[in-house]
């Protein structure tokens, strides 16, 4: 475990690998909420609250349920099944103890648990920090910063696109074009500028 | 027999899981480099909408209101696992060339969207015809986007080589033109739509 490693991890999760504009994990929700900026800043943090606990959470399933008892192909449902009571659990605790902060991004949340970046991210870490099924040194600690780190590359890319469709609003564009096919449009020019991040030789 | 058969036809034109209702998307464009992941991923995603349509219609009396989206989730998980299993056994190569992808159908849209919005209303039969629909539907239009990225990105089609001298636009074979293919195919659809109506 190393300082070098940490950075590795960051400079793929959130610029070269982006989990959106990369690995088109979250899709849905990227190009669904993206239209104004306050919405999408809440599901961003949303997001990467989400991905941090169940990179926690899915390792300590995986490492000492799944692997000690050797059913390891059971990795989709336990962690489905996981992130989906997690979410819940989230929502309810907010809903108790702070009502503006549910309503800030109360909505949001259920629409987590179906978001591909948080399954996505759990089962890249498994593939990534597990060599033949042991975890390798410093395994932990790598997966729940690479679970912060994709939560930060969704939030980089979740402003910008943001910031870039709210001044669209005032844009003349053909009819045909507006709401998804031009998001789609936005998304592959920003992922094109994204390419030259993969210039970083780690 | 008539009434079946319109429930099929709708999957593939009029509520196209993918440039319609804009479901599925995350794999669609990930695995879309080349016609034989397309093919691979929609053949995978149509076993599991199957699969967990059939269970689902069959359990819906049984399950609770309250708890029903956990239990799809869990039958459709089920349906995932059984298909990772058998790829990894018959064909690891396409399962390399899918890798996360795969256990990533469980969060699929299409696959829940179709559980919650059909199944759980509907009999049996009708419910494999929906998913028949739906599944070949995202089968297509998984194979027109490959098979637009993988003639353009490659010069390719189904590995084969198509032109000499053709000089293959690479970007087509990246995330960016995955993302620009979709979006003037989107674009493409809602203009036909608008000039019909």
């Amino acid at each position: 475990m190393n300082i070098g490693q940490f950075l590795a991890i960051f400079i793929s999760a959130v610029f070269v690998y982006n989990v959106i504009l990369s690995r088109f994990l979250g899709l849905c929700s990227f190009i669904a909420i993206s239209k104004e900026t306050k919405p999408a800043i809440a599901m961003s943090l949303a997001v990467m609250f989400v991905t941090t606990m169940s990179s926690i959470i899915t390792w300590l399933i995986y490492q000492f349920l799944l692997v000690r008892f050797n059913i390891t192909y059971l990795r989709t449902i336990a962690f489905i099944l996981v992130i989906a009571t997690f979410v819940q659990l989230v929502e309810m605790i907010i809903k108790k103890i702070s009502p503006p902060l549910y309503r800030f991004f109360g909505i949001y949340l259920p629409l987590i648990t179906v978001n591909c970046a948080v399954l996505g991210v759990a089962v890249l870490n498994i593939d990534m920090f597990f060599i033949n099924g042991k975890a390798i040194a410093g395994s932990f600690y790598y997966s729940v910063f690479q679970g912060v780190c994709v939560g930060v590359g969704y939030t980089v890319a979740m402003l910008l696109m943001s910031g870039i469709r709210e001044r669209l609003d005032f844009c003349n564009v053909p009819e045909c074009v507006k709401d998804f096919p031009l998001a789609f449009i936005i998304a592959s020019i920003m992922s094109m500028s994204f390419m030259g991040f993969n210039g970083f030789k780690l | 027999m008539k009434f079946e058969s319109k429930e099929f036809i709708k999957g593939i034109v009029k509520e196209n899981p993918t440039f319609v209702l804009a479901l599925g998307l995350c794999p669609t464009l990930a695995v879309s480099t080349a016609l034989t992941n397309g093919l691979g991923m929609g053949i995978a995603a149509t076993f599991v909408l199957i699969g967990s349509n059939i269970i689902i219609s069959l359990i819906k009396n049984i399950v609770p209101d309250k708890i029903r989206i956990p239990c799809y989730i869990v039958v459709i998980a089920t349906f995932v696992t059984i298909t990772e299993l058998f790829m990894k056994a018959y064909s690891p190569a396409l399962n390399r060339a899918l890798g996360i992808y795969v256990p990533l159908i469980v969060v699929n849209c299409i696959v829940l969207g179709r559980a919650e919005a059909y199944a759980s209303k509907s009999s049996v039969s009708n419910s494999i015809v929906d998913a028949l629909g739906m599944g070949f539907g995202f089968t297509l239009a998984l194979l027109l986007i490959s098979g637009i990225r993988e003639v353009l990105g490659m010069g390719t089609f189904f590995g084969h080589k198509i032109m000499k001298g053709y000089e293959p636009m690479f970007i087509f074979a990246l995330p960016s033109g995955a993302l620009l293919v979709i979006g003037l195919l989107m674009g493409l659809f809602s203009l036909l739509k608008n000039r019909k109506t």
